[in-house]
């Protein structure tokens, strides 16, 4: 059996486009995977799809999938992600679309059911040691990382575009391989090894050289034209790490450990919805120019629970900059946070910063404050400017900032709780 | 000579936790990190509580992973810090001097 290929085209909402394209037309890939969601992301497009029942999906779904479908298509490739945000059937439609306009003929996914803000209400949140239903109005949303089954159910019924929501990132490789390679749930091993496949691609360049570059040390040849990572896996779960030819970045051992333990406490218990991933004996061997074999990953049954992300209003951050130069440039900077320290009494502010930036004569000011209020958030920013006029001499350069802060809090729920579903979208679909 | 000459690292964050990586370049010069880099200098580097940090070794790979719990100001969604992340924490580490080897 020849090696299933397996990119990614995307590490996060942000992420750069053109890699993508470039995997999707040379890459003769099996599946490529756009990893879109951070934990705060999905209470975002929560509030996005408050405000229109038709958003609340990834802002750039339609750019990703314009620019890469007709590559995908091309090579068969299959499209998996979690762009759907909060509201996957909206993006399934998007694409939908796309693909009609594009004249191809691929069949769209939807994964749902990771969405429990209506039987979150009891459950203690860690951060806050109260049930989420003590946050009241302020709740946001409420969504469960949740596993493979969802997508590998799309994947048996012929999809083309798997569209789902709040997933375990790594759950998005591994669900294809074990589509594709039959592994069984039970088979941990495996399941590890899968798992181990995606945590290492799930962060795009960040294994390709991205997120490494440290000049005169670990130099990254033409980080500008910076390739995505592919993985070329065999049916025993090990895999070879790699990236097109002709593309910028580096992939060795070396960046290979460093994203083997990024976000990872103990390596020997990665929690997954579907196995507990063991990386404690991995092993990297570069066995080519930017190729590096992956292997001995391990797992054990999992805990039975899902992580869940509470989103919630937790207040506004008010923010102002400004800068001073020249001579007596700190001493100046100082006198202005100061200033502020005095006139911004108001009792809403719950906790503020107001720091010193760059040399003693070059020094721009960064004042913030999380408070309870937007209008007081605002009177931040406000009275940095006003230190144009009623400061100390010659501040310039100022900016202005105010967010509403979504915090995330965390709890856990029991895995059978979670009912998956996967639909493939219907020819009624395609005009909405 | 800091840490920097023979290690490199990367930080991730989850939440409120930071987890930095230490990896040593050469595998003859491990044994040495891992005795000079603890937990415990760890986390007065970084002015951690040393019960907040945590040292996991992967011997194979010439690394250790340090978990730091409650080292992120309430983490990105909260922190009122420029790097709310806590990105520059591996760098920050990396400057760490090494004890002199005599052997």
């Amino acid at each position: 059996m020849k090696p299933f290929r397996i990119g990614c085209g995307a590490g996060f909402q942000g992420d750069r486009i053109e890699p993508a394209t470039d995997l999707a037309n040379r890459g003769a890939l099996d599946v490529l995977v756009f990893e879109c969601l951070a934990e705060r992301t999905i209470a975002l497009a929560q509030k996005a799809r408050l405000d229109d029942p038709n958003g609340g999906y990834d802002p750039l779904l339609e750019r990703r999938l314009r620019a890469t479908l007709p590559g995908c298509a091309k090579h068969g490739t299959k499209i998996i992600t979690n762009m759907g945000a909060a509201n996957p059937r909206a993006a399934a439609k998007k694409a939908r679309a796309i693909v009609a306009d594009l004249g191809l003929s691929l069949k769209v996914a939807t994964v749902t059911g990771d969405d429990v803000s209506d039987r979150i209400a009891d459950f203690i949140l860690d951060e806050t040691h109260q049930p989420a239903s003590a946050l009241g109005q302020r709740m946001v949303s409420a969504n469960a990382y949740i596993g493979i089954s969802g997508v590998v159910e799309a994947l048996s019924q012929g999809a083309d575009i798997v569209i789902c929501g709040r997933a375990s990132d790594p759950a998005l490789f591994l669900a294809p391989l074990v589509h594709h390679f039959g592994w069984a749930m039970d088979d941990y091993e495996k399941l590890g090894r899968g798992t181990l496949i995606g945590h290492l691609l799930e962060c795009s360049a960040q294994i390709t050289g991205g997120y490494f570059a440290d000049p005169g040390v670990k130099d990254v040849p033409d980080i500008a034209n910076i390739g995505f990572p592919f993985a070329e896996v065999t049916a025993d779960g090990n895999a070879v790490v790699t990236k097109l030819e002709n593309t910028g970045g580096t992939v060795t051992p070396a960046t290979c450990t460093e994203q083997l333990l990024y976000e990872i406490h103990d390596p020997a218990r990665y929690l997954q919805p579907d196995v507990v991933a063991d990386f404690s004996k991995v092993t990297f061997e570069a066995i080519g120019t930017n190729r590096v074999a992956v292997r001995g990953a391990a797992g054990h049954p999992p805990t039975g629970q899902l992580k869940v992300s509470v989103a919630y209003r937790d207040g506004w951050q008010g923010e102002g900059q400004i800068s001073y130069m020249g001579i007596n440039a700190r001493a100046r900077a100082e006198l202005a946070r100061s200033i502020l320290d005095q006139r911004l009494d108001a009792p809403d502010i719950q906790e503020r910063l107001g720091h010193l930036i760059g040399s003693d004569d070059h020094t721009r000011l960064r004042y913030t404050a999380r408070c309870t209020s937007a209008a007081t958030a605002r009177l931040i920013g406000e009275e940095v400017e006003s230190l144009y006029l009623c400061g100390p001499a010659a501040g310039g350069g100022v900016s202005k900032s105010v967010r509403e802060i979504i915090a995330i809090a965390s709890t856990l729920m029991p895995s059978d709780s979670v009912l998956l579903r996967s639909d493939l979208l219907g020819v009624n679909d395609e005009a909405a | 000579m800091k840490l920097h000459d023979l290690a490199h690292g990367r930080t991730g964050d989850k939440g409120d936790t930071s987890n930095i990586s230490i990896i040593a370049y050469r595998a003859e010069d491990f044994d040495r990190l891992l005795a000079d880099v603890t937990a415990d200098r760890v986390a007065a580097h970084l002015n951690q509580p040393a019960s907040a940090v945590t040292r996991y070794v992967l011997p194979q790979l010439c690394a250790m992973n340090f978990v730091l719990a409650g080292a992120l100001k309430g983490g990105v969604t909260r922190s009122l810090a420029l790097d709310a992340h806590g990105k520059c924490l591996s760098s920050i580490l990396l400057e760490m001097p090494l004890t002199p080897d005599h052997s």
